[in-house]
């Protein structure tokens, strides 16, 4: 299969402390990979070096769909290209909800308003919250919100979806109507790179999984081979304790 | 009864109102366009203190920390008397306005910047994950949000910079002082002075409200 995301010797620090070890990562087009592990392990940081929201160090390489990931001009062609939806929202609270996902394509893809509501209410019915469009982000719940956020993602056509821990800040009735969009999204083609505690979701979705520990990715396999036979202790234990909190 | 001939002198009053009226219109000249024109240097200081290189920046910190510190009174004077020394000869509208829009400058830059850290820091990272460049993520995104913040503040700034155009009256700019003063020297009454400080206080007063009532308006909606 055709890698859309390649990561080279991928090294990231703050100051002497060294977050990402040498990592090396190929995601096919299409691929589900929901990355796993313990809390400070670097799952944030990998996969926001993806779309460049934090540097890395200069003998690393990163390229999406033939881009090398690298402030300057490119950055933002990698960037429309790459969608994220972050644990926190971050919807634009001054914007309508329609706004919200209108904002990019126009600014970005120069689309019109009319093409660019069009698209966002498409994107809004999708996600099961079209009747909220001319609300703002403040009068949603959480739940909804998410969705929003994902509707923001998509209405840039994007060819990569990361999510850093998506429902994370949910309360945990509304964990599902935003597992089971991004369980719609995972049949559609986009390639999709999700930092998530939801193994079960993990399990039932994804292509591959990846654990990561100490700046490391320690395993990675299919979702079956990684929770029912993994081979590294460290797995193991993790999974031991997430699995029987 | 002598007191309110000398400070209340109502035909007194009423012979200098006409040029304390031509004298508020020059206040509000001044005024007016040194906070337009700090306005905008402050939103152009901010916005490039965040974005420019750190050279730039490094000015940009220098150019605000002076002016808040030096005394309105003594650049004003610097302007007037002293850069025809080296050739730049202002007006006195033009060297009132210089000064006050340079200090204004540096305390909206301040302001703004203020401003602009409040917003969160994931807003940035959405435009940018958004691929929405610099000037669409300050104007679509992070402006309209600080905005709120600022429109105190600003407000404040702006009732400090109208009461600071009296300064303007050493340069010889026939403004509201300077008119009363004039007026005062011309009648031997001091009654065109009360009179501007008058119209100083119902000019100012109502922004003055106008601010706490914003403030105590964003505060509840902090809660
Ligand atoms: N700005 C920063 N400065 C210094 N250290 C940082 C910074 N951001 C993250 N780190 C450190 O980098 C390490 C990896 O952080 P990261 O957020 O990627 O972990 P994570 O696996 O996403 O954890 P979590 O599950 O808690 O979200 C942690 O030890 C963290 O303390
Ligand atoms: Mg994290």
């Amino acid at each position: 299969m055709k890698p859309i995301v390649s990561i080279k010797n991928l090294v990231k620090a703050y100051g002497s402390f060294t977050v990402l070890h040498r990592i090396d990562l190929t995601i096919a087009e299409g691929e589900v990979v929901c990355v796993i592990g313990p809390s400070g392990s670097g799952k944030s940081t990998l996969i926001r070096c993806i779309n460049h929201l934090e540097g890395f160090a200069a003998e690393s390489e990163i390229v999406v769909d033939g881009v090398a990931v690298l402030p300057g001009a490119n950055l933002a062609r990698v960037r429309a290209e790459v969608g994220m939806v972050f644990q926190s929202f971050n919807l634009f609270p001054h914007m309508t909800v329609l706004k919200n996902v209108m904002l990019a394509p126009m600014r970005v893809r120069g689309m019109k308003a009319e093409a660019a509501a069009a698209r966002a209410r498409d994107l809004l019915a999708r996600v099961g919250i079209l009747e909220q469009a001319e609300k703002f982000p403040g009068q949603l719940s959480g739940g909804q919100q998410q969705r929003v956020a994902i509707a923001r993602a998509l209405a840039m056509e994007p060819r990569v979806l990361l999510f850093d821990e998506p429902t994370s800040a949910l309360d945990p009735e509304m964990v599902g109507e935003v597992l089971d969009v991004m369980k719609k999204l995972a049949g559609t083609g986009v390639t999709m790179v999700v930092v998530t505690h939801e193994m079960g979701f993990a399990r039932q979705v994804a292509d591959r999984v990846i654990f990561m520990d100490g700046g490391r990715i320690v395993e990675s396999g299919t979702p079956a081979a990684l929770f029912d036979s993994p081979q590294e202790a460290r797995t193991r234990a993790f999974l031991r304790a997430v699995l029987n909190h | 009864m002598n007191i309110l001939n000398t400070f209340f002198n109502v035909p007194v009053l009423l012979d200098s109102l006409p040029v304390l009226m031509m004298g508020l219109l020059v206040t509000l000249e001044i005024g007016v366009v040194s906070i337009l024109v700090g306005l905008a240097g402050g939103l152009v200081l901010a916005v490039a203190r965040l974005y420019a290189p750190g050279l730039v920046r490094t000015l940009i910190v220098a150019y605000v920390n002076v002016f808040r510190s030096i005394p309105l009174l003594v650049l004003l004077i610097v302007v007037y008397y002293a850069l025809p020394f080296v050739g730049i000869r202002l007006s006195p509208f033009a060297s009132a306005v210089t000064a006050l829009g340079l200090v204004s400058a540096a305390y909206t830059a301040e302001i703004f910047r203020a401003g602009i850290e409040a917003v969160p820091n994931g807003q940035f990272e959405a435009s940018a994950a958004l691929g929405l460049s610099n000037r669409h993520t300050m104007v679509d995104v992070i402006l309209p949000q600080a905005i709120r913040i600022v429109i105190p503040p600003l407000t404040n700034n702006s009732i400090n910079v109208m009461k600071d155009t009296a300064l303007a009256s050493v340069v010889a700019m026939p403004d509201l002082l300077k008119q009363a003063t004039q007026a005062q020297a011309l009648a031997a009454n001091p009654t065109p002075l009360i009179g501007a400080a008058l119209i100083y206080v119902l000019l100012l007063c109502p922004m003055v409200l106008l601010v706490a009532r914003l403030e105590k308006h964003l505060n509840r909606g902090k809660r």
